[in-house]
């Protein structure tokens, strides 16, 4: 059977995929955000997943405003790095998993989850930027991704976007689909975005440590509490930008502890702001083997 | 029947929400037509006559040409869709959001390496904080 093993989250600043790309990963001002990271490298190197389920949002990228969907699940082969407008990133093409991902579409809509079913997707840095902070750089051409993935794109773009809870039962419902698989797969659910950022107005710049901190210790302690934070409060504490951090509690809801089996393990924490202007967060969060 | 809206009273905020959506859709489809390189160079060799191929307002048209991010926000743009006119002009992402602030561009970056912009007084309208309307435009160049 397929099983989820582990829980892996962290920002997807455009940025950091930046700072990469051209060479800078060595500037003081970088190594600060890449050092968080060292120890996700190596631990994923030991963990060798078969199946990334990746949960980010996209930005204005594959989706204009002709249509966006609330809950898309990617289910196409591959997936091509988009051009947000300085050139695509280079990194290679992300391969999909499409009968997992055809499988858990399946599963989740009778689980009364309105997902999208998308064949065909530009990914942009939500889903690259992830991937570089996880794999390290990889060449777009010679290389390849060591794992599939299965793209899900969330919109907290246009508002209402969904609800902290709408995403934490969601997190649910994709873990009892993935269980039900029958092919053996290590999968990893991974949230990515946030932290506090705020991007737009003479508010723009705003951080807020202390909160993203608090809510973090949630997240991991007491995801039932986190998931109950409303909307507003991601606004008013975390920026405009930071109500991203819903896309966190799918990954969280998908956890064994969350279906009453054991607390999950904290492999890795890490803040650092800023990112551009962003804060920078990550954790692993580790399933105990049965 | 009134929506609930709880985000219009957090200062220097703009939420992008269907009603904005609505507004700003040809601005937003504009932006979006930035992500072609052919269309970029179209753009560049004569803004006034790329703009009028949309659909867009006049006051829309007039604030992409002056750069007021700002103002295209309240007439419905969204940042996402706005940075392609900042990739289009080779501005990073946070000289994009510098420059809704008022400040320089070194003064927002050093804010930024100083942990960012707290939020005391910048939760809701009326309250003392840098992003209230009464403290605009920001910045002491």
């Amino acid at each position: 059977m397929a099983r989820i093993t582990a829980s892996v989250f962290t920002s997807h600043v455009p940025a950091i995929g930046a700072a990469l790309d051209l060479g800078k990963t060595h500037e003081p001002y970088w190594q600060q955000v890449f050092a968080g990271y060292d120890y996700g490298k190596q631990w994923i190197k030991e963990q060798k997943p078969d199946v990334i389920f990746l949960v980010y949002n996209d930005h204005a990228t594959a989706f204009s405003l002709d249509l966006i969907p609330t809950f898309a699940i990617g289910t196409a082969a591959d997936y091509v790095v988009a051009d947000e407008g300085f050139g695509p990133r280079p990194v290679p093409k992300v391969e999909g998993h499409p009968e997992l991902a055809a499988h858990i579409a399946q599963s989740v809509i009778q689980q009364d989850f309105d997902l999208t079913i998308v064949n065909k997707m530009e990914v942009d840095h939500g889903l690259t930027v992830p991937l570089s902070l996880m794999f390290g750089q990889k060449d777009p051409v010679k290389d390849s991704w060591p794992c599939k993935v299965i793209p899900f794109a969330v919109n907290v773009v246009q508002y209402p976007v969904p609800s902290g809870r709408r995403c934490y039962n969601l997190g649910q419902a994709i873990r009892k689909a993935i269980e039900s698989y029958d092919e053996d797969l290590n999968v990893q659910i991974w949230g990515t975005g946030g932290m506090s950022h705020q991007l737009q107005g003479p508010r723009a710049g705003l951080i807020n440590r202390e909160w993203d901190n608090a809510w973090l210790d949630k997240l991991i302690d007491d995801p039932e509490a986190c998931a109950a934070v409303p909307h507003i409060d991601y606004v008013r504490e975390a920026g405009s930008e930071g109500i991203e951090l819903v896309m966190w509690l799918i990954a969280r809801g998908a956890m064994a502890d969350v279906a009453g089996g054991p607390k999950p393990v904290l492999k890795q924490r890490f803040y650092h702001v800023p990112a551009s202007n962003t804060a920078v967060g990550h954790a692993i969060l580790e399933n105990p083997a049965a | 029947m009134s929506l609930d809206k709880p985000y219009l009273d957090v200062p220097g905020t703009t939420i992008f929400d269907a009603e904005q959506s609505r507004k700003g859709y040809w601005l937003n489809q504009f932006c979006m037509s930035l992500m072609k390189p052919e269309n970029r160079a179209r753009f560049k060799a004569g803004e006034r006559a790329y703009l009028d191929e949309w659909a867009m307002s006049e006051d829309q048209k007039l604030a992409v040409l002056a750069r007021d991010l700002n103002r295209c926000i309240g007439l419905g743009g969204n940042i996402y869709f706005l940075a392609k006119i900042g990739s289009t002009d080779g501005k990073s992402f946070q000289q994009m959001a510098g420059s809704m602030t008022g400040m320089t561009e070194e003064e927002y970056r050093d804010m930024m390496i100083k942990g960012g912009r707290s939020a005391e007084g910048n939760r809701v309208v009326g309250e003392d904080g840098d992003a209230q309307a009464h403290r605009q435009p920001q910045g002491k160049h």
